[in-house]
């Protein structure tokens, strides 16, 4: 929840507790570069932060449309905040699509900073309104700021050699400025930034976009656009260490080198772009000097498949993708399941079925990850809360998938993927330690691949280790000689020793802990980005003295120990949900004796904390 | 590992189940033998497949081996090389396997020139799915899923591999050990993608649909040898030749024909690809072309060392604590 800034006060300089700012323009208009750089600034300043980026689905949508519009919204405080904010206290709205798109989530009385210089009559009209809104009345409750960017950046810039068309891609960086301005921010971090972009091979471009920065930030001051000035102290809540910022992809992609890492093995990583997961693939095409391996292969099976390869050579095999391709990769995630090859599987959750909604979010990929594949096929399944658990999580799924020789799969989604965040460092040493060992030969002892360990694990032999070739593939395997086997005795103990096998990961993960009350009336369980949306909204109820207890699930499949004695503590369990409910359908199977209610919203959206603190306070009356 | 191999060191202990005089025994045979004669270790070869009644050959070799999904191989195949290029893999596949399910990856595998030694047997027929038409069966090849003939026009294999950029193909047939056995230890002598397509026949299935090739007293007459640097002469005399003429493939004697070279451009071996199935004209067996090219499991390890070697090996404090970092007190 944010704390309602009251713009119009006289006052020169307020402290504000949360800020939640959205800044909104053409695709074109460098809206996502903005948006970074002020979550950037803020990190630096000590400030806790959200953020959500929203792209239009396709790539170069018509200029000044509003299929064209870019948002990024950015959630700044002194305390310790969890979601980007439902509904933003400024909206920077560089062109009509972006205000019409935009205004009606701005919190009553927020402040609008419009760009006329792109509210001529064709703007209006691309953006399919009949009138101007700045002007018709549409935002009387509003306090709107009208400038014309586009001409102060002409002049700002005149001296600077720059054609008039360069100068005005200045204009995001005189708007930023202008946001510096209100919110007292240091203009050095995005000076630095811009001179490390452009310095060497582009100066005049270095200095055009600083000067436009600064230009922005000295209107804000010479021309009394504002009432007041806002500073949002350090925020306090935030545990010591060292921090950086960081999105949910690479913080995936880090995770997944370190996990390799800690195993002591080399990271494959076989892929094929889809939005939202291709970052994750970028990320660790940049980190070769880790001996990280990327190959961009033909699609998602032939991803998949390579991952499954490398795995089989003695490398750790990973693949990134998103719904559709998760789809492809079904047979092969069942192949590494049966040869118990570790693989570890991403799946970036997005709007579906089929090619859905590709720059939206959901959480209804958990079905599919639990269930689909044929046969009796049991695959460990962990979700990440957050972005910076996006790296735990990530290590975790290299742990269980390298000490059980299992395929893992690890959801996230298109909130978390692009959603950025203060990341406190781990302490190197600290990371937990994975257990890996390469079989080797024994002197006049037969080779066994399909023997267990006590967890339940089958010897990982790679090729080139003297004496013990063997063959593993898709058909039935013989216990312990791993020899192809059609026996139906044997393959009901497969069966069996394959999902006892995933079943005992759970004596390896720990119970997780409720956040509030031990006992009551309702437990608030989520899994996954709402993490962040289900703290908030309990959070403020229990300020607001309702008693309410949440729980956050990592690991989906199996599930931890321990989960039917809490649940025994509650009369009913909310689950919240970005899908219709699959979760609650989960636990009501496992967990017959407990009310489950379902909480599922499916806008391609993160859920909202105020709605969902609604429906809590609904259930805590009745 | 001096030690020397003998063919019956390749050999795995499982019961070999392909029918009674199917033809993927002879290539087990000489694949074994081959594997022998090149001296690599056992322990240092890995044999991977998709599914098909021929992609069961792993399980026979004493080898490392990956019996995958139907037309994975060669998707599973480049992530191995990938990952340790010192490993000499090979891969087996049906036509089914190679050109319908896994015409994609096979496509790929051959374009960016992994180091593998590909066998497509190509036996015109989905065998271990009790004969159906495959892509590379003849227009109007009856089966019970085409009772009235088929309609689908064929791949011919060695066009498509071409067709990908291959940068070693080759044709071989089961009937002819010594031939097949030359042709395997060319593709395995061969750095990057080797592919062989091996006329296998399906005695059940498709029985005699190579008959021409592999009957001994027409096979001379029906069929040429692309030999490297040889001419091209075939005939159950050695009386017959080819030569080109105007761009094309013609038959003359044996003293006219024109010396065989494979390491030209593609489109020679294109035309000669394009003999199978003429009545008129041998259909050609041997080495149709090799090329150098970069080869792709080296280039992606290449990558890795020069990274290693420009910025260091990189540690976890490095890649964690990265960018902008601040602290909190
Ligand atoms: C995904 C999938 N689809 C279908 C099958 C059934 N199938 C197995 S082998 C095969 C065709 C094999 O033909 P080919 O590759 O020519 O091999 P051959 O048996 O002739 O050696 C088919 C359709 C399968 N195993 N997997
Ligand atoms: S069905 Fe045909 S290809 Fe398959 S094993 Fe029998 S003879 Fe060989
Ligand atoms: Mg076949």
């Amino acid at each position: 929840m944010t704390t309602p800034t009251d713009i119009g006060a006289e006052l020169p300089l307020q402290q504000a507790e949360t800020v939640v700012i959205r800044f909104a323009g053409d695709s074109g208009d460098g809206m996502q570069l903005t948006g970074n750089q002020f979550t950037t600034t803020s990190a630096l300043a000590g400030n806790d932060l959200a953020t959500l980026p929203d792209y239009p689905a396709e790539i170069r949508a018509p200029i000044g449309t509003r299929a064209g519009v870019s948002g990024f919204q950015l959630a700044f405080s002194s305390t310790d905040i969890h979601t980007p904010g439902d509904a933003p206290d400024v909206l920077v709205a560089m062109n009509p699509a972006a205000l019409a798109v935009n205004y009606k989530q701005i919190k009553p009385g927020g402040l609008i900073l419009a760009n006329t210089g792109n509210f001529g009559k064709n703007d209006l009209k691309k953006a399919e309104l009949e009138t101007n809104p700045l002007e018709d009345g549409t935002l009387d409750g509003y306090r709107v700021i009208a400038i014309d960017i586009n001409a102060r950046v002409q002049e700002a810039l005149k001296d600077s050699g720059l054609s008039k068309k360069d100068a005005e891609r200045c204009k995001n960086l005189y708007t930023l400025g202008l946001m510096y301005w209100l919110y007292s921010r240091d203009l050095k971090p995005t000076e630095d930034w811009l001179q490390k972009k452009f310095g060497e091979k582009a100066p005049e471009l270095a200095a055009a976009n600083i000067l436009a920065l600064r230009s922005g930030f000295n209107a804000g001051d010479i021309h009394q656009l504002f009432q007041g000035r806002f500073e949002v102290p350090k925020c306090e809540d935030l545990p010591a260490g060292t921090y950086r910022n960081i999105m949910g992809n690479p913080a995936i992609a880090l995770g997944l080198i370190t996990g390799a890492e800690l195993a002591g093995l080399e990271l494959v990583c076989g892929s094929y772009p889809i939005t939202p997961a291709t970052t994750i693939l970028e990320t660790l095409a940049a980190h070769k000097h880790y001996r990280v391996t990327t190959l961009q292969m033909e699609d998602e099976i032939a991803a998949v498949c390579a991952a499954i390869g490398a795995s089989f050579a003695g490398k750790l095999g990973c693949t990134s993708t998103s719904g559709p391709g998760m789809a492809l990769k079904t047979e092969a995630m069942g192949l590494a399941l049966m040869t118990e090859l570790p693989l570890v599987v991403v799946n970036v959750q997005r709007g579906g079925p089929s090619t859905g909604l590709p720059t939206k979010t959901e959480q209804a990929d958990l079905n599919q990850a639990i269930y689909g594949r044929n046969g009796e096929a049991p695959i460990p399944v962990l979700a990440c809360a957050t972005v910076s658990d996006a790296f735990e999580c990530a290590i975790e799924a290299c742990r269980i998938a390298v000490e059980y020789m299992t395929p893992v799969i690890l959801l996230t989604d298109g909130y978390i993927a692009n959603g950025a965040e203060p990341w406190k460092l781990p302490n190197i040493d600290e990371l937990p330690k994975i257990k890996q060992k390469f079989a080797v030969a024994k002197e006049g002892e037969e080779f066994l691949p399909y023997s267990r360990d006590e967890k339940g694990a089958r010897p990982w032999a790679k090729p080139g280790t003297p004496g013990l070739a063997h063959r593993i593939g898709g058909l039935e395997k013989a216990h312990l000689t791993g020899s192809v086997c059609y026996d139906s005795e044997n393959h009901e103990f497969m069966v069996h020793a394959r999902a006892e096998k995933v079943a005992g990961i759970r004596d390896s993960i720990k119970t997780p802990e409720v956040h509030g009350p031990a006992k009551g009336d309702l437990l608030v369980l989520g899994w996954g980005s709402t993490y962040g949306a289900i703290t908030e909204s309990c959070e403020a109820l229990r300020r607001k003295g309702k008693e309410v207890s949440q729980m956050h699930l990592r690991h989906l499949f199996p599930l931890p120990h321990g989960l039917a004695e809490i649940f025994a503590n509650f009369k009913q369990v909310l689950v919240p949900e970005i899908n219709l409910g699959q979760l609650a359908r989960i636990l009501r199977a496992e967990y017959p004796g407990v009310e489950f209610l379902s909480h599922g919203r499916v806008l391609g959206l993160p859920l909202s904390a105020h709605e969902l603190a609604g429906k809590i306070e609904g259930l805590l009356e009745n | 590992m001096s030690e020397t191999l003998t063919k019956k060191d390749f050999k795995s202990n499982q019961d070999v189940r392909w029918c009674p005089g199917c033809g993927d025994y002879a290539i087990l045979n000489v694949v074994q033998g081959v594997c022998a004669e090149l001296g690599v270790h056992k322990d240092n070869v890995a044999f991977v497949s998709g599914i098909g009644c021929s992609s069961r050959f792993p399980y026979y070799m004493d080898t490392y081996g990956f019996h995958t999904i139907h037309g994975r191989a060669p998707a599973v195949a480049t992530g191995l090389a990938a990952a340790n290029p010192d490993i000499s893999t090979w891969i087996v596949t049906g036509d089914g396997d190679a050109l319908s399910i896994g015409g994609n990856h096979l496509a790929h595998l051959l374009r960016r020139n992994v180091n593998v030694n590909l066998m497509l047997f190509n036996n015109e027929i989905y065998g271990l799915t009790k004969g159906q038409y495959s892509p590379t069966s003849p227009v109007t090849t009856r089966t019970k899923t085409s009772p009235m003939g088929s309609i689908d026009r064929p791949f011919n294999p060695l066009s498509f591999a071409l067709g990908c950029n291959s940068t070693f193909v080759a044709r071989t047939i089961d009937t002819n050990l010594k031939h097949m056995a030359r042709i395997l230890k060319a593709a395995a002598a061969h750095k990057g993608a080797s592919f062989v397509e091996i006329y296998q026949n399906c005695v059940i299935f498709n029985d005699g649909c190579f008959g021409e090739m592999s009957d001994k007293k027409i096979r001379d007459d029906r069929s040429v040898d692309l030999i490297p640097g040889e001419k091209m002469v075939y005939g159950n005399d050695g009386e017959k030749g080819l030569r080109w003429e105007g761009g094309a493939i013609v038959r003359c004697s044996a003293a006219d024909a024109a010396v065989w070279d494979p390491t030209g451009s593609a489109a020679a071996a294109f035309a000669m690809s394009t003999l199978d199935h003429d009545p008129e004209m041998p259909n050609p067996l041997g080495i149709f072309h090799v090329v150098d090219a970069v080869v792709y499991d080296e280039a992606v390890n290449r990558q890795l060392d020069e990274a290693v070697a420009k910025k260091g090996r990189g540690t976890l404090k490095d890649l964690i604590y990265a960018g902008e970092c601040w602290d909190v007190k």
